[in-house]
């Protein structure tokens, strides 16, 4: 059923996705004892190749993995301030050598945790590549979601920024659609990417208003002002002022609606201060959650025989 | 002695418009006779039965990087995987290291393609010192030197004024001045065809827009300056219109399109290849279509492979850093074969797009088989089935989408000045 | 017009969707334990904790998913009538500490846990239906350990089938099933009867009809 790798969630069935929620809702358990740890992935070697930069979700993957107990290592090949570009080969030949038990990749562009997949036994997570996907991060956010709406099924959400730069509104639209929600994307012109409606299946809206109109979820995306200010958009104050979420434009979307962003937030820009920090707001149990899905996906991804496969119940009494 | 006779062959020779079978007759570097049974005497005979027998190919747009990348190729390397291509002639680009903007460069290269080359090598200078389109070259120079028309390809001269003064002064030389048609303010760092296929990658789109912006800009100036204009790899519908458009209106304008362009689309990149970035990108199916109508009609005057060799290492970066290019000697025929196979065009039309027009772009000899002409001669198997593989060619790059692939239609024997320099069984003989 | 490029080889998909897997084949099945049968030895069992306990409001049952949480209900229960107990019910699911996942490469399911208070200073009393290798027990030993430091384990097993891999043994035994390895023990609801449990033998393929059929 479940495939070698995690490269993305256009390449999930809803019945994988489903899986991956559902063991996470087991592993949201071990989180809460005393001792948060099992020896499932005991003696198992977890490598986090980020080639970005990234405390968080990093941070998360090597909790999950040693949650798991597994031993985890981080390996950045661009330290310096010069990056130099590795050859994608040499790096898979690298991590080959270290008879990795599972590999997870994060990279500034497109497509290198599949390439890398391509060359490698062990089984490769994609924990961001370029603007492409982030599929853990769209498993937790509708993990999120299920704890507070209980499904997801006919459920409208409206996804708020940059969509053309970003992978967690990618992830997220397949995750989102796959499970039977209704998705909006809302965005200044220039942040939509051609012909997004056919592509991705999704309504495109640049009025931030129609978009939240009945939304039961409402999710916002970070800017990138260092990267995009004046060519993607003319100021922040601008950007703030038309899709920027604060209580007014909320109350535009369902009363029980819920707020989220996958972090970390521009406050004041995406969203304001007391939208963020207040009641409908399920950011933090995002981050929480993030650990319980990272040691559902290495738990069913990691570590297994090459010729093996994810099996149902099974095993001696 | 060099004297052939090529019995039975399909004479494809579009500077006669003869498309008929007989022999033709090689003798002392020239077409010596052509007809039915001709006598042989004292030559040695190919079987050109079931084979088109075609003047040789010229190809205007290739990249033998040399001098300073000759760890991708060189001219040597270069010329033979071309004479295996059925090219007999080709064109080089500047972007070399040095950049050859420069009589003492031009030389060298001409010196070095003498010695090493088995088929013509005519430079093409660079139109603005260093690539840097800000000041144009010594273009009297270069000419003498031996250059043959004048580009910045691989890059675009932005400042629309230095294009203007290029174009201008072009006109003392009477070469045409090749033009890579990308505003670079519109490709914005997109490494793939803006559309579908870059929304759901990810990947930084390369709009068509791009390409037909500064195609509009380029005609107007040829208009205004009554220059010679060769728009390379034209990749898009907009572009072809504007073209058409433009010849239309008597503008001076000539235009050539890659074979990956006829050939492939956008989709190519799903699985992240980077043997299938170029630049311009493959396209959306439309543009693709566009560009093999315009083929068809006349409104693109020549096939050019835009030869692209780049090295293992360079090509296994991610798609970002990747060099854009691919090799393309040895599969054009097989890939520009399939619009015949379609029926879109008739076999002497792509012949003349093969040989004949460019030849006459670039004014040189070649593209003709008249009695008299220069034996520069490329006999093909259409039918021929073979696998390509690309660590089996003579480039020293093995950049191509079509590695791997079973392919149909192939080059057979190429002659240069009367000389059999390749042939398919034995290989390129020295 | 056709795709040109040969793809990227892909790599190779697991081979059997494990819901589509058939099971190991089996033979005809016959009943071992009606419900009331289950029930007797139940009560008899907890009868026989109550004797055996100095303290037995130290008791803490925990019960192993899947078969072992009726199976722990009705014990508690029973605890509750013999000798008016009320005692802490757990459920820990052993998944996660299995032995053979990662020579296996499987990824079975996970269950529920619910471990309702620390077992520091309990005698817990683990309750299973069936007992073959006592790789369960084993992993549920080890998996105690992450709730505190019980002060004694015991076991409950309603069907010993033997065959013991492990060192493990039953302190409290509904009914000892020699078996072959190639049968099959399995706790089910019946059908029609809401809440009936009943335990099922199945007998290996192709094994001699012996005349008596189900019960």
């Amino acid at each position: 059923m479940i495939g070698r790798d995690l490269l993305g969630i256009e390449d999930l069935e809803r019945e994988e996705i489903e899986r991956i929620l559902e063991t996470a809702e087991h592993m949201r358990e071990v989180g809460r004892r005393d001792v948060k740890k099992v020896p499932t992935l005991r003696g198992r070697t977890v490598i986090n190749l980020f080639f970005e930069a990234s405390t968080r979700t990093r941070a998360s993957f090597e909790i999950a993995g040693k949650r798991l107990s597994a031993d985890v290592v981080n390996f950045s090949p661009s330290g310096s301030s010069l990056k130099k570009s590795e050859s994608i080969f040499d790096t898979a030949k690298t991590l080959d050598a270290m008879d990795a038990d599972a590999v997870v990749v994060r990279h500034g562009v497109a497509g290198v945790p599949k390439r890398i997949a391509d060359l490698l036994e062990a089984p490769v997570i994609n924990a961001g590549d370029g603007a492409h996907e982030h599929p853990t991060q769209a498993l937790l956010d509708c993990f999120t979601v299920l704890q507070r709406k209980g499904r997801i099924d006919g459920l409208t959400v409206t996804i708020v920024g940059d969509i053309l730069h970003s992978r967690v509104a990618r992830s997220n639209v397949h995750a989102f659609r796959k499970l039977g929600a209704e998705v909006r994307v809302a965005a200044p012109p220039t942040m939509l990417p051609t012909r997004v409606e056919e592509t991705l299946g999704v309504k495109a809206f640049t009025s931030l208003r129609e978009a939240l109109d009945g939304a039961d979820v409402v999710m916002a995306l970070r800017i990138q002002s260092e990267r995009l200010e004046g060519a993607f958009f003319p100021s922040v104050r601008e950007y703030s002022a038309t899709f920027g979420i604060d209580r007014a434009k909320l109350s535009y979307a369902k009363e029980d609606a819920i707020v989220m962003h996958p972090g970390p937030i521009n406050r004041g820009v995406e969203l304001s201060h007391d939208v963020a920090d207040h009641r409908p707001s399920v950011i933090l149990d995002q981050v929480r959650n993030g650990v319980a899905l990272r040691m559902a996906v290495l738990y069913l991804f990691a570590g297994r025989d090459p010729h093996g496969s994810v099996a149902g119940p099974g095993g001696s009494a | 002695m060099s004297r052939w006779i090529l019995r039975g062959g399909r004479l494809l020779d579009p500077a006669t418009e003869t498309d008929e079978v007989c022999d033709l007759l090689i003798d002392e570097g020239r077409v010596a006779a052509r007809g039915r049974d001709l006598e042989a005497g004292d030559t040695r005979e190919i079987d050109a039965a079931g084979r088109w027998v075609c003047p040789g190919f010229v190809d205007l747009h290739t990249h033998l990087r040399e001098p300073g990348q000759e760890y991708k190729e060189d001219i040597a390397t270069g010329g033979r995987a071309a004479a295996a291509g059925g090219f007999t002639a080709v064109a080089c680009m500047a972007n070399t290291q040095p950049v050859n903007d420069d009589p003492a460069t031009t030389d060298f290269i001409i010196d070095r393609a003498e010695h090493d080359s088995p088929v013509r090598v005519y430079p093409v200078a660079a139109a603005t010192r260093g690539l840097e389109g800000k000041v144009m070259t010594e273009m009297s120079a270069l000419v003498a030197a031996g250059a043959v028309a004048f580009s910045d390809d691989g890059k675009t001269i932005m400042d629309t004024g230095v294009m203007r003064r290029v174009l201008e002064y072009s006109r003392l030389v009477n070469v045409p001045v090749i033009t890579h048609a990308e505003d670079r303010t519109l490709v914005s760092g997109g490494v793939v065809n803006e559309g579908e296929v870059s929304t759901r990658l990810g990947l930084p789109g390369n709009p068509a827009l791009a390409e037909e912006v500064l195609i509009v800009r380029d005609l107007a100036l040829a208009e205004f300056t009554g220059a010679h204009l060769h728009v390379a790899h034209v990749s898009t519908r907009g572009g072809v219109t504007a073209i058409r458009a433009a010849k239309e209106r008597g503008v001076h304008v000539t235009a050539e399109v890659a074979p990956h362009h006829l050939a492939l689309t956008d989709l190519e990149v799903l699985e992240f290849d980077t043997n299938a970035k170029v630049a311009p990108p493959l396209r959306s199916a439309a543009d693709r279509d566009a560009c093999r109508a315009a083929l068809c009609d006349g409104t693109i005057d020549a096939i050019a492979t835009d030869h692209a060799p780049h090295a293992l290492h360079e090509k296994e970066l991610d798609f970002r850093e990747a060099p854009p290019g691919m090799i393309g000697f040895e599969t054009a025929v097989a890939v520009v074969l399939d619009l015949v196979r379609c029926g879109e065009i008739a076999p002497l039309e792509l012949v003349r797009r093969l040989s004949t027009q460019p030849a006459r772009i670039l004014a040189r000899p070649g593209g003709s088989l008249e009695v008299g002409a220069v034996a520069d001669v490329t006999l093909v198997d259409p039918e021929r089935s073979w696998l390509y593989d690309p660590a089996k060619g003579y480039s020293k790059s093995q950049n191509s989408p079509w590695a791997g692939c079973t392919l149909t239609g192939r080059p057979t024997h190429t002659f240069v000045d009367g000389r059999l320099v390749y042939d398919v069984e034995r290989g390129i003989l020295t | 017009m056709q795709r040109l490029t040969q793809s990227t080889p892909q790599r190779p998909q697991d081979e059997t969707d494990p819901r589509e897997r058939p099971q190991a084949p089996r033979g005809p099945s016959r009943v071992l334990l009606d419900d009331q049968g289950i029930q007797r030895s139940l009560m008899r069992i907890a009868h026989e904790i109550v004797e055996r306990s100095a303290e037995p409001d130290h008791l803490y049952l925990v019960a192993i998913p899947n078969g072992g949480v009726p199976l722990a209900r009705r014990l508690a229960q029973g605890l509750r009538e013999v000798a008016d107990l009320s005692l802490p019910l757990g459920v820990l699911d052993t998944t996660l500490y299995r032995d053979d996942l990662l020579s296996s490469g499987r990824r079975p399911p996970l269950r529920r846990t619910e471990m309702p208070c620390s077992v520091d200073g309990h005698v817990v009393v683990l309750v299973d239906d069936v007992v073959k290798s006592g790789r369960t027990i084993r992993a549920a030993m080890d998996a105690l350990k992450d709730f505190g430091r019980p002060r004694a384990i015991q076991v409950v097993g309603l069907i010993d089938r033997g065959h013991r891999e492990l060192p493990i043994k039953l302190d409290y035994v509904g009914k000892n099933v020699p078996t072959k390895l190639d049968e099959a023990i399995e706790l089910r609801e019946v059908d029609g009867a809401e809440g009936a449990l009943e335990m099922v033998i199945y007998e290996a393929p192709g094994a001699a009809a012996d005349g008596e059929g189900e019960r």
